[in-house]
């Protein structure tokens, strides 16, 4: 397997991960005010109560940057979690959006019908290794096959938090913790999972990677249907041992880049530096565009059966790879496949309740 | 064996190939004809089309004015198993189940012993000709009809065979009992909508059913039926029809449910009529969506998600659809979410009957979920109210902001029902507190636990309102009264008491119980639901017999002060029920408990329909120990 190595993990504030993309400087307006006139500070939630260092307050963080920096009225997003310290976080970030901190794996039902009854809206859901894993499993597999357009945060740390440190479904075979003993079971890849459940928009990322994560955040926001980020987000207080996977030490030495990639907004001219034939655009629901560098021997992420070699690979060997893993935009979502134009729950009495007469009709048929 | 066991006696001769006349010969000589007055069963195996069959029948008879109901008995399986449906005519109108059955029809050699028992005294036996009777009963007219010939005789398919044969015994039974051949026809256009056809093709085998039998059979039974008019004006429907079309009507706007007997027929008719009465004639565009979701739990925390997000939602479940679903109406109790619930009741516990009818999940309905919660249920006893409660459950669950949980069972929602007409409803939507935009902007915020108008029921904004003061994260942890994480005493305790506060509300707006209070009668009886039908005829079985009986039909939980009122009124209380634990017994007693004493179970669960006669004779045992 040939990845693309980075060593540098602190971003810069532009939206490439790869410094020979150019981007359009986001919010160039003055005093920090973005494109729909709203400072950073519109974007915030409630202070965290996780613990000091928490990969999921990164990642937090990284959402607020992205969500400001495309300039998506806080509004229109609509935050879904279910229970679990991930879950958690919602409240952390963009506290004038709705936010529905539903049961231990059934954010994707709750989000499902909420999104539903709304298809306007954006659905942004944090979601944990547990949460996904294990209980919800089902439900996140479920909510992948009828590709209902939302944003799906995996906040990965391999162990259950709250309830004091036992084993994830994610957690690696052979691994050892304080309270849990030795883990017997080899982990559920949920990326693998995603693709296999068909999932058009597959990607792992890292917290202490702060630029992917938003770069991938506004490619995901700007999706049209589950859009899966499984972020690695170490849990400093019950498995950030430097010996495991989950945690920051072997995220920052091990972190194996498989793409480099930009993300540009609609009506935006994307600035290139290299010659033509290096790179690839995949557009977006939104007509923004996703614009990979071609390296040799870099991922192709429109290219199924590899997403699914290179992360068996990885899963085999233990290794820590991110990056773009697959993208496919020809899927219509959930919305799309139940033709819906106005929002379910903007209809009033006049559209809900059928005429008087039409009930007759039936009436007299049933004789 | 065969010619052993009949050689014995020559009264219950039966040869192998019996001639139809012949056989009709030895019947018992006929008596004063009985005209609308008895039941027919057809015993079939589950699979074969009978229930067309059946159907057709039933239609037929009600086109002709006369009182009729349809209970299917039905396996839990897809084919081969013995099946009956029994079709009860009533010229005094009672449409509830009979214990006995004057016409047996029988198809199925499985059950030919049992079936051959079961019919009443008097009655007749009919059979396909290739079924033996080992013995026969001297008491019964026996009609043998060669329903597989005649099958062979019209449908080259043998696949189809089975379907055919069923239309067979339409014809003869019309023929026999004179049920007119139009109305057959017109019960055909019915059922296969208005497609000539699949019509003409089954007619084909009727009529020629019917002239076999006119010439072939010799009728020695007094069963007729005549014209009447006691049907005109009168619909036949289902109550999981009746219950979706109330749906539509209220405005449903999503549905998410989970393939269950018996509530799939609900969704079916969901995706049946959606379609026709709910597009947008703007956009072209439906106004709703119907999801089959991947198991219980996800139906029940979609509908959730999209009352939350201010669609009209439901789903339709029974039994163990319930179970699973007590984690969402838990979380929508306390969130306070706006959602109905239909509980097409089958029997449990565990998966139970799955085909058989029970009101077992009335205490499960009512308080489902853990810690302390609570939820209102509507109990319709008619096809009409499943209609009615179709639509106001959503006005319910929108004004309370809670699950409302709907108890049909699988007798009122897989059979067939007289009704009259369901009337449109004129009250306009209750779309219950909502904020607008400029409502949440004036006030800089809200809260969305505070009781404001002291009725328990806070304000709510839904997501998509772009107010920056509109939005509040929804969970199901402690909460303040600004939706904020909260785990102070004081907090939950205030929360806890204005959710009680809401359920006294609950108790004013549910739909109160229809009484029939009686002058001077000492006893009373309370039902709900189904058995509807069986208590009323039970009331003028008992008033024959000297005993009046004030009547109470529950149509809501929580009960109120009604309920009160009629404990105190009467000495004695049945409560009639089809479960084992006597739950809304149980329930009646914890409202009123200086009453328990006089309120008397008058319980029965053994997955059939409850009789009027079950009751009637548990009232009267009951009676004669006070």
């Amino acid at each position: 397997m040939t990845t693309v190595k980075n060593g540098s993990i602190a971003g810069n504030g532009t939206q490439a991960t790869s410094p020979s993309i150019k981007m359009p400087t986001p919010g160039a307006g003055a005093a920090g005010v973005n494109i729909i006139g709203l400072v950073k500070a519109d974007y915030k939630g409630l202070e965290s109560t996780l613990c000091n260092g928490c990969g999921h307050d990164s990642i937090s963080s990284q959402i607020i940057t992205a969500c400001y920096e495309l300039g998506v009225k806080p509004e229109r997003i609509v935050k879904f979690s279910g229970i679990g310290c991930s879950s958690k976080s919602p409240a952390y970030f963009m506290s004038r959006s709705f936010g529905f901190n539903a049961l231990h794996g059934r954010m994707p039902s709750v989000a499902q019908g909420a999104l539903m009854a709304n298809h306007t809206l954006q659905g942004l859901g944090v979601s944990g290794d547990g949460d996904t894993g294990s209980i919800g499993l089902g439900q996140f597999m479920h909510l992948i096959r009828r590709n209902l357009r939302m944003v799906y945060i995996i906040e990965n740390n391999g162990v259950y938090g709250l309830t004091k440190g036992q084993f994830s479904a994610t957690a690696d075979i052979g691994q050892e913790l304080k309270y849990a003993g030795r883990n017997e079971f080899p982990p559920i890849d949920l990326c693998r999972a995603a693709i296999v459940a068909d999932c058009g928009f597959v990607a792992r990322s890292f917290a202490g990677d702060p630029k992917q994560v938003v770069t991938l955040l506004k490619a995901a926001l700007s999706y049209r249907g589950t859009a899966v980020l499984d972020i690695i987000s170490p849990c400093v207080t019950f498995n950030n041992r430097d010996d495991s996977t989950k945690s920051y030490s072997w995220g920052k030495a091990h972190d194996e880049r498989i793409n480099d990639f930009g993300f540009v907004m609609s009506q935006e001219e994307i600035q290139i530096d290299y010659a033509e034939g290096e790179t690839k655009e995949v557009e977006l629901f939104d007509g923004s565009k996703i614009v990979l560098k071609k390296l040799d021997g870099s991922h192709d992420p429109t290219d199924k059966q590899a997403a699914l070699r290179l992360l068996t690979e990885a899963h085999d060997k233990q290794l820590f790879i991110t990056g773009l893993l697959y993208i496919n935009t020809e899927r219509p979502n959930l919305a799309e496949t139940y033709r819906l134009v106005k929002p379910i729950a903007s209809y009033q009495q006049d559209k809900l309740r059928p005429s008087r007469e039409s009930l007759q009709k039936i009436m007299s048929a049933m004789y | 064996m065969l010619r052993e066991l009949t050689a014995s006696t020559n009264a219950n001769l039966v040869s192998e190939k019996p001639h139809p006349t012949l056989e009709s010969n030895l019947a018992p000589s006929p008596r004063e004809p009985i005209v609308n007055d008895f039941a027919i069963t057809a015993a079939t195996k589950n699979g074969s089309g009978s229930q067309t069959s059946n159907a057709i029948l039933l239609r037929a008879l009600f086109k002709m004015g006369i009182p009729v109901s349809g209970k299917n008995i039905f396996p839990s399986n897809i084919q081969g198993r013995p099946t009956w449906y029994t079709i009860r005519l009533s010229k005094d109108g009672y449409l509830a189940r009979r214990e006995t059955t004057e016409i047996m029809i029988v198809l199925n050699p499985d059950t030919v012993l049992e079936d051959h028992q079961n019919t009443a005294p008097g009655g007749v036996f009919m059979y396909a000709d290739d079924i033996k009777l080992p013995v026969r009963r001297s008491d019964l007219h026996y009609y043998a009809i060669p329903v597989k010939e005649m099958a062979r005789q019209h449908e080259a398919d043998p696949k189809l065979r089975t379907y055919v044969a069923n239309m067979v015994y339409v014809g003869a039974i019309a023929q026999l009992l004179g049920i007119d051949l139009d109305e057959i026809q017109a019960a055909l256009m019915f059922h296969f909508k208005g497609k000539t056809k699949p019509v003409e093709s089954n007619m084909k085998v009727v009529r020629a059913a019917a002239a076999w039998a006119a010439e072939n059979l010799i009728k020695t039974d007094p069963y007729r039926v005549e014209r009447m008019d006691k049907t005109k004006g009168q619909i036949m429907i289902d109550g999981n029809t009746a219950a979706a079309l109330g749906a539509i009507y209220g405005g449903v706007g999503f549905v998410a449910w989970y393939p269950i007997t018996p509530a799939t027929s609900l969704a079916d008719a969901l995706n049946e009529y959606l379609p026709k009465l709910r597009i947008d004639p703007e956009t072209q565009a439906p106004t709703y969506a119907v999801v089959q979701a991947e198991d219980e739990l996800a139906a029940l925390g979609m509908v959730i998600g999209a009352g939350w997000a201010g669609a009209r939602a439901m789903t339709c479940t029974s039994g163990p659809g319930i179970s699973l679903m007590a984690e969402f109406t838990g979380l929508g109790y306390f969130a306070e979410i706006p959602a109905v619930i239909w509980d097409v009741q089958r029997m449990g516990p565990a998966t139970g009957l799955p085909t058989r009818v029970s009101q077992g999940d009335v205490i499960a309905a009512y308080w489902l979920g853990h810690g302390d919660t609570k939820h209102p249920v509507l109990l319709p006893g008619s096809v009409y109210e499943c209609f009615e409660f179709g639509w106001r459950a959503f006005d319910l669950a929108e004004r309370l902001q809670t699950p409302i949980f709907v108890l049909s069972d699988l007798d009122l929602g897989m059979n067939q029902w007289m009704s009259k007409p369901f009337d449109y409803p004129e009250e306009p939507m209750d779309r219950g507190k909502v904020l607008t935009e400029e409502q949440v902007n004036a006030t800089r915020g809200f809260a969305r636990y505070k009781d404001v108008d002291g009725d328990g029921i806070g304000w709510r904004t839904l997501p998509g309102n772009e107010s920056p003061f509109a939005a509040y994260f929804t969970r199901g942890s402690g909460h303040n009264e600004r939706a904020m994480l909260s785990e102070r005493a004081d907090d939950w305790e205030n929360n806890m008491d204005r959710l009680a506060r809401k359920f006294e509300t609950a108790r004013k707006l549910m739909p109160p119980p229809v009484i029939d209070m009686v002058e001077g009668a000492e006893i009373g009886i309370i039902g709900f639901g189904s058995t509807d039908p069986a208590i009323q005829e039970a009331r003028a079985m008992l008033e024959a017999k000297g005993i009046r009986a004030s009547y109470l039909r529950l149509r809501a939980l929580p009960m109120n002060d009604d309920m009160t009122m009629f404990l105190a009124a009467h000495k004695r209380i049945y409560v009639v029920e089809m479960n084992s634990d006597a739950q809304l017994c149980q329930l009646i007693r914890l409202h009123s408990p200086k009453d328990a004493e006089k309120v008397r179970p008058a319980n029965h669960s053994d997955g059939l329909p409850l009789t009027a006669h079950w009751i009637t004779e548990e009232i009267l045992y009951q009676e004669t120990r006070h």
